[in-house]
């Protein structure tokens, strides 16, 4: 058991044109910089993987990370709940252009649809949205006399996400609000590669303190000093 | 022309409801000013739905984390006591019944407690983060507002025109001229600037202010700005 045997490159070579990939972060935080850099270096050399389908909170900021990966052109749609950011000209051109799908999803529901997909639950209700142009074609039911929405479960090919520590069985902690999305996300793609800033042998988290554990991991990738969004538009970056 | 108040006074009257001991969550924008104006003696624990409970203040420029951050992008501070959780965990507050206050921003709101804060139609690119989970999952909403639009267009209106963001689910609207209770599908005044009469509110409001007992004065000090 050791998942740890991967560099940026290996761990994104075989996403497939037309995958579903999850990729984690709400804006910069908690947003793999290094294997979104790694899956658009691969479009760029070989023109592979493209038609994506991309499931991430935002749509980016500036010309980095999931700016950068939408600009190139390999994303065929994105579901997303806020695809507005100081500098989201990326997806919004591309958007007016159509030459981008946009499924909206209330954040919450957003969530849970991923958390559903991971736990194996096909559908839920929720109140969100009822009685809004979110909630067109989508099933009503009543519940103790309230009327609810019904949800479906969001899975994915591939989610590429962010972590603190990862270990040789892929047990993951996170970093402050950086977890977001990302244990969510290891939970409802076939294969989850986590970029991590230390690997350390299986032993060494506590097991307490595990977040995600290793069941959820495919591939664990080391990024001792991770680049973050935000510091990176401040100078002015364009990947 | 009636010297309304500005956001910053309107944060100060929202935040005077605010109770001790409570869970808040503040929407992007003018809504985080609130969170300026913690009466003294109260703690409010402010939620963020990217996923932290007890966050304060912004740190000074060049101590930021850029992993610690709140809904709006920006960066925070931890207090005491704070925690961390997954965006499942965030909703679950939310949609769960756990959180007690919301406090949102609006384009518009109905006399029925629609609310109207996410869309301003086909041209704009939709974006809709938290707020629907939101409106249905805090047990009090409260919105901040200007009372009319910069054209001059009331936002208190009898249906909203706007795209909605939930269906008859604010309970309380603070605006630059007034406090407004929204009761039985109505808007009932409860607090006015002394200044405007009710005669020059209701000409700004598009649908009818109910009275109920006393419409107290709203005033707010001098030195809130």
């Amino acid at each position: 058991m050791d998942k740890t045997k991967f560099n940026l490159a290996e761990a994104v070579v075989d996403i497939p044109d037309g995958a579903t990939v999850m990729i984690g972060g709400f804006g910069g935080a908690g947003a793999p910089i290094e294997l979104i850099h790694s899956l658009l270096e691969r479009f760029r050399a070989t023109g592979h993987p493209k038609h994506l389908t991309l499931v991430n909170n935002n749509a980016g900021n500036g010309h980095v990370g999931l700016g950068a990966l939408i600009e190139c052109g390999t994303v065929k749609r994105l579901i997303c709940s806020f695809p507005r950011s100081v500098d989201s000209r990326a997806f919004s051109q591309k958007y007016r252009a159509k030459e981008i799908e946009l499924e909206l999803v209330p954040q919450g529901t957003f969530a849970e649809r991923i958390r559903a997909g991971g736990a194996g639950i096909p559908a839920f209700y929720t109140p969100t949205a009822l009685g809004t142009d979110l909630a067109r074609n989508k099933p009503v039911a009543e519940f103790d006399g309230r009327m609810y929405l019904q949800e479906r479960w969001l899975k994915a090919d591939f989610a590429l996400i962010k972590a603190e520590v990862g270990d040789e069985h892929g047990n993951l902690t996170y970093r402050m609000a950086g977890r977001n999305f990302n244990p969510l996300m290891a939970m409802a793609a076939q294969c989850t590669v986590a970029q991590v800033r230390r690997i350390v042998p299986a032993g060494r988290i506590d097991p307490e303190t595990v977040v995600t554990p290793g069941i959820f991991v495919t591939r664990v990738v080391e990024v001792s000093d991770p680049q973050q969004e935000e510091q990176l538009n401040r100078a002015g970056a364009i990947f | 022309m009636i010297n309304k108040l500005s956001n910053a006074q309107i944060a100060w009257r929202a935040a005077q409801d605010i109770e001790d001991g409570v869970y808040v969550n503040l929407g992007i924008g003018f809504p985080e000013l609130v969170a300026r104006f913690q009466p003294a003696g109260r703690e409010a624990v402010f939620h963020t739905e990217n996923g932290v409970l007890g966050f304060g203040a912004a740190p000074p420029s060049g101590a930021e984390h850029w992993d610690l951050i709140n809904a709006g992008k920006k960066a925070i501070t931890l207090k005491p006591g704070a925690a961390f959780f997954h965006h499942a965990d965030s909703f679950a507050m939310v949609r769960g019944g756990h959180l007690d206050v919301a406090i949102l921003g609006a384009y518009q709101v109905a006399e029925n407690g629609d609310l109207a804060n996410w869309s301003t139609g086909p041209n704009d690119v939709p974006a809709v983060g938290g707020a629907m989970d939101l409106v249905h999952g805090a047990k009090r909403v409260a919105v901040v507002t200007e009372h009319v639009t910069k054209h001059g267009q009331p936002k208190l209106v009898r249906r909203c025109s706007m795209p909605l963001t939930g269906v008859a689910c604010v309970n309380r609207i603070y605006t630059s001229l007034a406090v407004i209770d929204i009761e039985s599908s109505r808007f009932v005044l409860r607090e006015k600037l002394p200044a405007v009469s009710l005669d020059e509110l209701q000409s700004v409001t598009a649908a009818e202010l109910k009275i109920d007992g006393t419409v107290v004065d709203l005033t707010v000090p001098g030195d809130v700005s």
